[in-house]
Parts: structure tokens; C-alpha cells; sequence
């Protein structure tokens, strides 16, 4: 079985590599890539660990084949913040707790950061219905809500000044 | 020495966590994310029985694929004799354990690992797996609790005698032990009752539910020298959990631990390590084992399911005279169900006088159970809980005033035993009696429920040790994994006794062999007892600290005193000098003594019970019987809170999972004894948009066994959900459901029922 050579971007980087016909983008990000940072919690689309930006929506990675990224833009939790500069989903995260055991935490800073980028002033509810795909066995929710709602109130403050 | 009523600086303040930065960029290191050179991986190949005989394995194929170094089943693993381990909250076995990370003559439950391949590639390991010829003989099974009891049932052990009843059995049983706690005279309280209400409840296993599957990677050198790096609840237990297992030498293993994500208990056992150890020994290579979601489910955890049958009577007014409790949990393929436990917390809220709790553990043909967060209380306060709320109706009482009228107060003797000091049960039910909740007003098809939990909490011993550096910045190191924040507690306590800001400590959780040994992550304890380790570690950089300052001014330490970082001469007579801050002495170290650290090594005492109140308020879709949380309150005497967000977060997170278990979780069999529902599309835990904000509200009755006065809280808040969410139901819709989950189709029949 040869392997399929595929162009891409990610996090703003030109990259190549070399993966199997079978295998998901996420097995690439983190096998080939030595991207960690995307999670597997289920690898049936179920708990959103694994969450990615391609061309501006968001894709759980383990459902997507590396051979489909071909061409395309990709955005991982490695590629949110803005080299020493957290992104503000990020700095919220740290200042509400957001994270018990954080390891949903990628998935959820990832889907939070393309909710703002399409949403800049979303509900309790439309943040809560947004994030239903990412699965957190640990903080029952609430402080992720409310720093996913307070990163969205500095971001409005941001794009207004 | 006590920080307790004094005015601290750090201790109750929220600062960021200090391995917060990588979990929010992605870069911390969890059980998956390892990776050494030349390192293969293994995959393991499950029984799909419930129950047979394993008659041969033959792994010819597999060993003839490229790619494929070795093969492991139950030969490689030495046959250990059976041998009790305490293991925290539960019982376990060394033996059990064995044959549970790899079956030996029997798989007893779908999803039991049975052999085991580790290869270049996972998806050559993948396809080596089905290569593994495995000829069973399929035996009978039994999957019920009740059935599992019964005299015809099949027996998964046939060396199984029931303990703990007089004479001793001469026949086998599924029946693991009983268990009995007798206070009073049970038949006078019942004659002395006005009501009595008797109940019966039932729980199905769930699962912990922890998003990261368990993954390690192991390494066996030539020399027999091993390193785990692994995802647990203790890396001191993998250590010595393998080492018993595999007959190697403890100062052999060296055990790492990964960031954990998450655990509620379930990681406080090894399945994946010892396989990952006979693999890496037998290839020569180091060894990757990650499970997968539908492995997690099928072969470890969960919690027990069971059956609760309660009796209690009380007077008019409403004080109980009697409980009477019988517990029936599943203990999965091995003994060792949390039944033990169960009877002690079912009652021990109240101050009753007669009462007679008895405990059966009992195995079947499920994946063996683990510790789930308060292990074995939430079955038992599901029933006494629920049977309160059935009580206060039938006696037309507000269900708060009667666990009021019968709450355990300080010098009150529980049913298991112990003398009740310093607890906060009633402060909990007098803040939700307080709180704005309580009253609020509700809409139609809405309904309030109240109920309230209580968990031992455990200490153990703790090795922290604190390093000055030579710049005055500090490092604490401690053997506790961290699994929901406790190093930024840590961190805090040492910066309070030091008189430091929180960014001058980084803590870490060093590995086995760099610090002392450490009880595992479990029973609530590592902020009181590694908490205390580390306050006492710091406390003896202080006394150092004060020597130093001695040396340079020439005084005696006694006529030194410490401040707010900075050391001081003690009054006038210890002559006139500047303050020494801590950076300086440090600074000075190598000329007044060396480097300045400390160890503590403790068997920490005296954790402080945990009391918790909750109140939930829902509303019944009466068409579909769906049931929404609208608000959800937890109440929960946490004594001192260190990182008060962290401690919010533990309610907040145990309250979701107890609303899960009362709503949503079940493990579901097919009529062959196969799990149906191993992922979390048909195990649906619950999501953010199924719960509203939920308001942790903290009470603080100081510990005094803690420097701090803090008390475990992160098993409590699992407990109280299941009932409070049905005793809300009740008043929402007019029906009780007594069998969990309440599922909609469950919730909808017994509308229907009720209608007629
Ligand atoms: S790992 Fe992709 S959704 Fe769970
Ligand atoms: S913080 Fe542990 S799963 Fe979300």
C-alpha cells in the first residue's frame, strides 16, 4: 500500500507529508506531525477532543483523512495564539478555570475561537449549543461557558477600538 | 502549627495555574502524547464472550506478519497467588488484578483482554490482532445482580466463598461477601414508627467517563532497569501495581506521571502498563499502548449498578426511629465492589437510632469495577436520599426541615461507627435554606427536589519536598498526579507559609525516583495530605530560612522571626538589623550552610468528613419525558478552600456527572452478554447545552486536623444529583422514578402509568 504525498497548510505553515490512504488528519497531526496538542478522546466524532479549523469551519480531525487536507487551510490549537501572545479564548480559559484535568481544553478553545470569529456576540444559549460537540467530564460546563462569553465581551472591545 | 483564622495573603485567592499556558496551547504532555525512540506499539485483543473457557491461543500468523516483534497472553505473566492490596477507598487484589489486565484459563466479561501484539505500526498491530487464532469454550453467563445471587446462577469463580457469614459457606457463590452494621434494636424503631415507607431502587453501571483513554508507554532495558510513563491516578501505584505483577524489583521502575485527562477514580488501577512492560521485555522495544473509546468501555471501570432497598419509619414530627438498608452491588468479574463503603455512607447523615445496614458484593460478567468518584455512596444515597423524600410526603413535611430534624451534628454516633466532630451537614442545609433557590418561585410542569451527600474523604501518606532557589525563587515537588489543579493549590500553600507571591513557587509532580513514595490521587486527598506534606515542608524552609539569618547577623535563630517573606530580628534584644528577604538569603546560602530545601514525609490524619446539600429544580416535558435541569444549586461544607475556582470547579463537575448517571448513562447488554452502547454517541454523557450555570456555593468549617483547616471536596458533589433531580421530578410531573436512569421513554411510561 504506497502513501499519498499531500500539500497543506498549517497554523500559517506550508507543510508536506506523506500518509497512509486510511489514515485521519488527526493520526497525521499527531504521528507524522508531532502536533499533540489535537486530541483523541473517541475517534467517532463524538467528544470533539480532536478539533480543527479547516478553511474557516470546524471538522472533528479524527472523521477527516490526512489525504483530504490536501489543498487546504488548516488551524490547530498549536496555531491560536499569536507567538507569545495568548489568544483572549485562551487567556479567559486561565483566569476562569476553565480546565480541570485540560484535556478537552484544545478541543474546546479551538470550537470557541471559530464560534467568535463567526458569532462576535453570541448567547448563554448559542455558546451552549455551539459547544455541545465538545464532551468535558470534568467542570460540568460552567466556567468554560462563561469564559467562552467574557473572551467574546474583550474581543467586541478589541475590534472597537 | 495552624493557619487557621489567620489573615493569609495566597490561601483563597484565584491566581492562574501554573500548567495552564500548556493546556491552553496545546502542548502539555498526556498519556498519548509520548513518544522515544524506537519505540513500537501494542495493541490487545479481547475476549467477545462474556464468559469461556479459553482453550487455546495461537499466535503463529500473527509473529509471521512484517512488522510484528511480539506476542503476549496470560504465559507471559507470572501466576501470583492472591494477595489483598489496600487500595484506598476499595479492596483489591493482586491475583484479580493479574487476570484482569490479561486472562488467564477464563475470559469473564466482553471486552476482557486476552493476548496482546506490539508491531512498527498501530495498523499492522491492528491486523496482527486479527491474525491471533483464540479458541474459547462459551460458557453460561450471568450479567444481573439478583440472578448473579441466585443458588442456579453460573459461577465465574468456582474457589468463591461468600464471607462474612456464619457458618462458613461449603459451596461456592457469586456472592463476593456481606457485610452487616447493626446500631439499636431495628424491631423496636419500626414498632415505635407513626410511617414507615419502604422502597426499592436499582442503578444501572456507568461509566467514569474520563475523555482521555488510558495510554502509556513502557521501556525494559537489557539490564531489567524499566520506565513507565503512563496516564493515572498514581504513579507510585503503577510502580508498585506492575512490579508485584511482573515480579520485578521496585527501584527498577521508574514511573512518570503523564498529565491525566481526567480519572474520577477509574485510573486509580493498571491495565494497559503491565501489558505495555510484557511487550517492551519480550520485542526489545519501548512500548506505545493507547486504548480506544470502545476498549475504555468495555474493559475497564465502571461503577457498580445495584439494587437499594430501603426502610425507614419516623414519628409524626418526623424523627426517624429506624433504617433499615440492603445494598446489592456488582462487583464485575472480580470481587470488590464499593459495597463497603456504600452501607457506611448510607446512613451516616443521620442521627438514627435503630438502624441495620447489610452489604452484598457480588461478581458477574462485566468488566471488573473501579472507584468512581465517592465509590459506592451516590447507589446508597440514590435509595436513602429518594426513600426521605417519599417519607417527608407521606408525612407532609418540607423535605429540607426533615433532614434537618435528623442531621448529624458534632458527638452524634453514626451507624458505621464513628463519633461525628467538627462536621458541617447542618451548616450546609441552613445555607440552602438561606439561599435565594430555596424560594423561588416555580413555573407549571416545574418541580423542586433537595438532597444531600456525605464521603469520608481519606489522608495517607504524602512526600513533598520545597527547594530554595539561589535567585529566592521556589520549587515544590510532590508525588501526587494532578488531576484537576491541585499543583496551583500546592503552589499556594508553600507561598502563604513562605510569605512569597505565587509566580516566586513552581510546583511539579516529580517521578518515583525523585521523590518520596506518594498514595495515589484518589479519596479526596491530595490537597489536605500532600497539602499538608508541602505546608510542612515549607514550614522547615522557614526554620532554615530563620538560620541563615541568624548566621549573617549573628544571633541566635530563636531571636529570628519570619514575615511576610523577610526575616526579621525578634524584638529589640536581638539587636537592630534591616529585614533579610528571602531572595538575599538565598543569595548568601552557600557561605551560611548549602543549598536550603526541605522534605516533609507524612501519614497525614484527621481528614475532615464532607458534608454536601443540592438543590435542583426542573421541568418535565410531560409529551416526550424529557427532563431539563432549569437551575441547580451545591452546597458543600469544603472547609477551607484553597483555590476557591478550583474547588467551585470540582462541585460544578460532580454535580454534571450526577446529573448524567440520574438522566442519560447506562451500560446497555445484548442477550448475549455484549456491551451494545461502548461509545459516547449511545453512552451519552451529558453536554453544555443540556445544563444551566450551576452555583457552588462554598461553606467553610475549618478542618482543624489541617494547617489550613481544609477538607476534601471532590468526591461529595457526585452524590446528592441522582435523588435530588427525582424528587424534583416528582413535584414537577407526579411520578416517582425509582430506577435510573430516568431516561425519557422511562419518564414518559410512568406518566402514562399515572394517568391511567
Ligand atoms: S476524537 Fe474526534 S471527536 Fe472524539
Ligand atoms: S477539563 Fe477534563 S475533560 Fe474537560
Amino acid at each position: 500500500m504506497s502513501k499519498i504525498h499531500v500539500s497543506t497548510v498549517i497554523n500559517d505553515d506550508p507543510v508536506e507529508y506523506l500518509c497512509e490512504p486510511q489514515q485521519s488528519l488527526l493520526d497525521v497531526l499527531r504521528d507524522e506531525l508531532n502536533l499533540t496538542g489535537s486530541k483523541e478522546g473517541c475517534g467517532s466524532g463524538d467528544c470533539g477532543a480532536c478539533t480543527v479549523i479547516v478553511d474557516g469551519r470546524i471538522v472533528c480531525s479524527c472523521l477527516m483523512l490526512g489525504a483530504e487536507a490536501e489543498g487546504r487551510k488548516i488551524t490547530t490549537v498549536e496555531g491560536i495564539a499569536t507567538g507569545d501572545k495568548l489568544h483572549p479564548v485562551q487567556q479567559k480559559f486561565l483566569e476562569h478555570a476553565a480546565l480541570q484535568c485540560g484535556f478537552c481544553t484544545p478541543g474546546f478553545i479551538v470550537a470557541a475561537k471559530a464560534l467568535l470569529d463567526e458569532n462576535p456576540n453570541p448567547s448563554e444559549e448559542e455558546a451552549r449549543y455551539w459547544l455541545a460537540g465538545n464532551l468535558c467530564r470534568c467542570t460540568g460546563y460552567d466556567k468554560i461557558v462563561r469564559a467562552v462569553l467574557d473572551a467574546a465581551e474583550v474581543m467586541r472591545a478589541e475590534a472597537a477600538e | 502549627m495552624t493557619f487557621i483564622g489567620k489573615d493569609l495573603k495566597v490561601v483563597g485567592t484565584r491566581p492562574i495555574r501554573p500548567d495552564g499556558v500548556d493546556k491552553v496551547t496545546g502542548r502539555a504532555n498526556f498519556g498519548a502524547d509520548m513518544t522515544v525512540p524506537g519505540m513500537i506499539w501494542g495493541k490487545i485483543k479481547r475476549s467477545p464472550h462474556a464468559h469461556a473457557r479459553i482453550l487455546r491461543i495461537d499466535a503463529e500468523k500473527a509473529l509471521r506478519l512484517p512488522g510484528v516483534k511480539a506476542v503476549v497472553t496470560a504465559a507471559d505473566f507470572p501466576n501470583i497467588a492472591a494477595e489483598e492490596a489496600f487500595a484506598g477507598e476499595a479492596i483489591m487484589d493482586f491475583r484479580d488484578l493479574s487476570r484482569n489486565c490479561m486472562a488467564r484459563d477464563k475470559a469473564l466479561y466482553d471486552g476482557h483482554a486476552v493476548a496482546a501484539v506490539a508491531a512498527s505500526t498501530p495498523a499492522i498491530a491492528e491486523a496482527a490482532l486479527e491474525l491471533i487464532d483464540v479458541e474459547y469454550e462459551v460458557l453460561p453467563f450471568v450479567i444481573d445482580v439478583e440472578k448473579a445471587m441466585a443458588a442456579d446462577a453460573p459461577l465465574l469463580h468456582g474457589e468463591l466463598f461468600t464471607q462474612g457469614i456464619e457458618p462458613k459457606p461449603t459451596a461456592p457463590s457469586n456472592i463476593a461477601k456481606r457485610i452487616n452494621f447493626t446500631k439499636g434494636d431495628i424491631e423496636k424503631g419500626f414498632r415505635e414508627a407513626d410511617v414507615v415507607i419502604e422502597r426499592r431502587y436499582t442503578t444501572r453501571p456507568v461509566h467514569q467517563g474520563y475523555i482521555e483513554p488510558h495510554a502509556c508507554v513502557a521501556t525494559v532495558a537489557a539490564d531489567g532497569q524499566c520506565s513507565i510513563w503512563s496516564s493515572s491516578q498514581g504513579h507510585f501505584m503503577v510502580r508498585q501495581y506492575c512490579a508485584h505483577l511482573l515480579g520485578i524489583d521496585i527501584a527498577n521502575i521508574r514511573a512518570a506521571a503523564a498529565e491525566i485527562g481526567g480519572g474520577f477514580g477509574g485510573k486509580t488501577l493498571i491495565y494497559v502498563e503491565p501489558v505495555a512492560l510484557a511487550l517492551a521485555k519480550k520485542s526489545g522495544h519501548s512500548v506505545k499502548i493507547v486504548m480506544t473509546r470502545e476498549e475504555v468501555f468495555r474493559g475497564t471501570g465502571p461503577a457498580a449498578g445495584s439494587v437499594i432497598e430501603v426502610k425507614l419509619g419516623a414519628k409524626k414530627d418526623g424523627r426517624l426511629t429506624a433504617a433499615e438498608v440492603t445494598l446489592k452491588y456488582q462487583a464485575g468479574a472480580f470481587p470488590g465492589s464499593p459495597v463497603g463503603p456504600g452501607c457506611m455512607c448510607a446512613l451516616a447523615m443521620y442521627d438514627v437510632p435503630n438502624a441495620n445496614v447489610t452489604g452484598y458484593d457480588v461478581v458477574c460478567n462485566r468488566p471488573k469495577v473501579a472507584a468512581y468518584r465517592a465509590p459506592g455512596a451516590p447507589n446508597a444515597s440514590w435509595g436513602v436520599e429518594s426513600c426521605l423524600d417519599e417519607l417527608a410526603l407521606a408525612l407532609g413535611l418540607d423535605p429540607l426541615s426533615l433532614r434537618e430534624k435528623n442531621a448529624a451534628k458534632d458527638g452524634v454516633k453514626a451507624v458505621h461507627g464513628p463519633t461525628w466532630q467538627n462536621i458541617g451537614y447542618a451548616e450546609t442545609l441552613a445555607a440552602a435554606k438561606a439561599h435565594p433557590h430555596w424560594r423561588a418561585p416555580l413555573g407549571a410542569g416545574q418541580g423542586r427536589g433537595i438532597a444531600s451527600g456525605f464521603w469520608f474523604n481519606i489522608g495517607g501518606e504524602s512526600t513533598a519536598s520545597v527547594h530554595v532557589n539561589e535567585d529566592g525563587t521556589v520549587v515544590v515537588a510532590t508525588g501526587s498526579p494532578d488531576i484537576g489543579g491541585s499543583r496551583v493549590s500546592m503552589a499556594m500553600m508553600v507561598a502563604e507559609v513562605l510569605g512569597v507571591a505565587v509566580e516566586r513557587v513552581r510546583p511539579i509532580v516529580a517521578d518515583t525516583s525523585s521523590i518520596g513514595y506518594t498514595f495515589l490521587t484518589g479519596g479526596s486527598r491530595v490537597t489536605f495530605a500532600t497539602g499538608m506534606a508541602a505546608t510542612e515542608a515549607a514550614s522547615r524552609v522557614v526554620d532554615e530560612l530563620k538560620k541563615r539569618a541568624a548566621v549573617i547577623w549573628e544571633i541566635s535563630p530563636e531571636a529570628v522571626e519570619w514575615r511576610d517573606g523577610m526575616a526579621y530580628p525578634a524584638g529589640q534584644n536581638a539587636g537592630a538589623f534591616e529585614p533579610l528577604p528571602l531572595a538575599e538569603i538565598a543569595f548568601r546560602s552557600a557561605r551560611t550552610g548549602g543549598p536550603i530545601s526541605a522534605e516533609a514525609a507524612i501519614n497525614a490524619q484527621g481528614p475532615g468528613a464532607g458534608f454536601g446539600t443540592h438543590i435542583c429544580d426542573v421541568e418535565v416535558d410531560k409529551e416526550t419525558g424529557a427532563v431539563k435541569i432549569l437551575r441547580y444549586t451545591a452546597i458543600q461544607d469544603v472547609g477551607r478552600a484553597i483555590h476557591p475556582a478550583y474547588v467551585e470547579g470540582q462541585l460544578q463537575g460532580g454535580v454534571t456527572q450526577g446529573v448524567g448517571w440520574a438522566l442519560n448513562e447506562e451500560y446497555i447488554y445484548d442477550k448475549d452478554g455484549r456491551l451494545e452502547n461502548p461509545g459516547f454517541l449511545d453512552y451519552r454523557i451529558p453536554v453544555a447545552s443540556d445544563l444551566p450555570m450551576i452555583d457552588a456555593v462554598l461553606v467553610e468549617v475549618p478542618n482543624p486536623r489541617h494547617p489550613f483547616g481544609v477538607r476534601g471536596v471532590g468526591e461529595v458533589p457526585i452524590i446528592p444529583p441522582t435523588a435530588a433531580v427525582a424528587n424534583a421530578i416528582y413535584r414537577a410531573a407526579g411520578v416517582r422514578l425509582r430506577d435510573l436512569p430516568m431516561s425519557p421513554p422511562k419518564v414518559l411510561a410512568a406518566i402514562d402509568e399515572e394517568k391511567g
